[in-house]
């Protein structure tokens, strides 16, 4: 999920020019991308093609980890013992997810210790959704249904991603994510058939969680940088505008199946286009979330740092009695 | 003699509290692999909880299902032990509960595995494999901190000394567990003796959960995980 281009042209920053690459390997390269080929990490690859890759699966393995926040702040309140391991185990999802892209990335040669260095110090970015707050148990429902359900649609194109070791990863996890938003949808279908305060919950979560799952998909194509290279490369494999379009097509008849309204003025169905028409997205908020300045950012990296913090003792007593018994079994 | 009911709720509570508290740690552990292995434990311990949990409402025959027995009870009826209310503390607090809770369990499941009520023992059959496991995941962590650093010993040495006096309720003869102790004894022995830590000197027990006279921490576990079945009452989640 989460493998917006979070920068908008005016940042975009130079990576190797391409053509300081050997013309030669490269036009092997790209010939080799081309067919659909699949890249190993012993390959040779351009450098950019290389950065490249390591910002977007690091950015999507962080927005796995800091993705299990919002939800996580609802395990101990979950309603029944059956939403409460449902919620568990999605969250135990995520972070493994997190941990099969961390290696994914590693396999570039960036260690996953640089990698969440890189996000505590807010040099690595992560999905703007997750920095907003989960107030009522509705919002379990909708991060289901909307966000785990904007993730699939991102991330069934990268399972043909030329990387192969990212493909692979994205395999593994578009499975799980099925299971996650039909749990959400599952929460979110039992609360609107529900009481007047359920009802009221449900279509609460989906009127505050709407428009910034519509920002998941990143800026619109005529503002997003890198995109045409990430296609070529196919690292990327549709637009941001076509998979958001695909989303608000397949989100809106869910919605209205079971009695809520999206919260969209503009939205009407047009027949010519056959997709729906909506409105217009506040790109101001969006980019005001990527410079971290969302609701609960701080919250989160702070949750975020101090897991870490707290838990180097942790991490240092492990390696130390690795090394003890080590050196004892030399001895022996 | 106790009952299958009391026996149910009982290994029904523990589970279900224990299982609460590991989840408090999602999203917050020392290292990702611990997040998921925790949670991992949480999960199976909550399952053991929703069979046990039903089991006991069908015994009452009051129409109380395990949702029913979990989120409506209060402090005064619940049965779990002592040990499991703790707080989740530093890593090493959660692993000596852990440690300490698990290697008694495993010992209780295999029992009740072969015990002759078979609703129990299918149960509890199920939940030896699973038990096993968090039995030997604690015991690795006692050892890795035991014998890691001298912070991590020292931190080590705090969480089993916080939660020693809680370990004479799990061998109470009136549950029928008092049987169980010299296997435990050997057990946790043996796994401080690796780390390098000696066996926690006796103490004073502090008792009560079995007659649901716990901590002060059980009450504002109840309250965050009862919250919305309490606040809207009678509805479908
Ligand atoms: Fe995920
Ligand atoms: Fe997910």
């Amino acid at each position: 999920m989460y493998t917006t281009e979070l920068k908008d042209k005016s940042q975009k920053q130079a990576a190797t020019p391409l053509s300081a690459e050997d013309p030669e390997r490269l036009a092997a390269f790209e010939a080799r991308v081309a067919a659909d080929d699949f890249i190993e990490p012993k390959d040779w690859m351009p450098d950019a093609y290389r950065k490249t890759l390591v910002r977007q699966i690091s950015q999507h393995a962080h927005s796995e980890i800091v993705g299990m926040l919002p939800e996580g702040n609802w395990i101990t309140r979950a309603p029944s013992l059956r939403r409460k391991a449902v919620l568990l185990a999605k969250v135990q999802d995520e972070g493994g997810h997190g941990l099969y892209l961390y290696a994914a990335a590693e396999t570039l040669g960036t260690s996953r210790d640089e990698m969440v260095e890189a996000l505590h110090s807010g040099r690595a970015k992560y999905s703007t959704i997750f920095n907003y707050p989960t107030l009522t148990w509705a919002d379990i429902g909708a991060i289901g249904w909307l966000v785990d359900g904007a993730a699939i649609m991102n991330q069934v194109p990268l399972q043909r991603t030329s990387y192969g070791p990212y493909a692979r990863a994205m395999v593994r996890i578009c499975k799980e994510e099925s299971f996650h938003q039909r749990q959400g949808y599952e929460i979110m279908t039992t609360l609107a058939k529900g009481s007047a305060e359920q009802k009221r919950m449900a279509q609460d979560a989906l009127d505050r969680w709407w428009w910034p799952s519509l920002m998941m998909f990143g800026p619109p194509d005529d503002n997003s940088p890198n995109s045409a290279q990430s296609m070529r490369w196919r690292i990327k494999r549709e637009s941001n505008d076509e998979i958001r379009q695909r989303f608000v097509d397949a989100t809106v008849p869910q919605a209205e199946a079971i009695g809520l309204s999206i919260p969209d003025a503009d939205l009407k169905w047009n027949e010519a286009r056959d997709a729906y028409d909506f409105g217009a997205i506040d790109w101001e908020e969006f980019y005001a979330v990527v410079r971290g300045e969302g609701p609960v950012a701080k919250e989160r990296m702070a949750a975020r740092v101090s897991a870490r913090e707290d838990g180097r003792w942790v991490r240092e007593a492990a390696l130390a009695h690795a090394e003890k018994r080590a050196v004892r079994l030399a001895a022996e | 003699m106790a009952s299958l009911f009391d026996h149910a709720i009982r290994l029904g509570d523990d589970a279900l509290i224990l299982g609460q508290r590991l989840s408090e740690w999602a999203g917050h552990a020392p290292m990702l692999e611990i997040d998921l292995a925790l949670s991992n434990i949480g999960l199976d311990l909550i399952g053991q909880a929703t069979h046990f949990l039903k089991l006991a409402g069908e015994e009452e025959g009051k129409g109380r299902d395990a949702d029913a027995l979990a989120f409506r009870r209060d402090v005064l009826d619940f049965r779990n032990c002592l040990l499991v209310e703790q707080p989740n503390g530093d890593f090493a607090q959660t692993i000596a509960r852990q440690f300490l809770f698990s290697n008694w369990q495993e010992l209780l499941m295999t029992e009740i595995a072969a015990a002759p009520a078979p609703a129990l023992s299918a149960i509890g059959a199920k939940a030896v494999k699973e038990v096993a496991y968090h039995a030997r995941y604690a015991s690795e962590w006692v050892v890795r901190l035991g014998d890691g650093t001298e912070e991590s010993r020292a931190r080590m040495v705090a969480g089993l000394d916080s939660m020693w006096r809680f370990v004479d309720e799990l061998f109470d003869p009136a549950d029928g567990a008092a049987s169980l102790r010299p296997a435990w004894d050997a057990r946790i022995a043996d796994t401080l003796h690796a780390a390098s830590l000696d066996v926690p000197k006796p103490r004073r027990a502090v008792t009560g959960g079995r007659r649901g006279h716990h901590s002060e921490h059980l009450g504002h576990l109840l309250t965050e995980m009862q919250f919305l079945q309490r606040a809207y009452p009678g509805v479908t989640w």
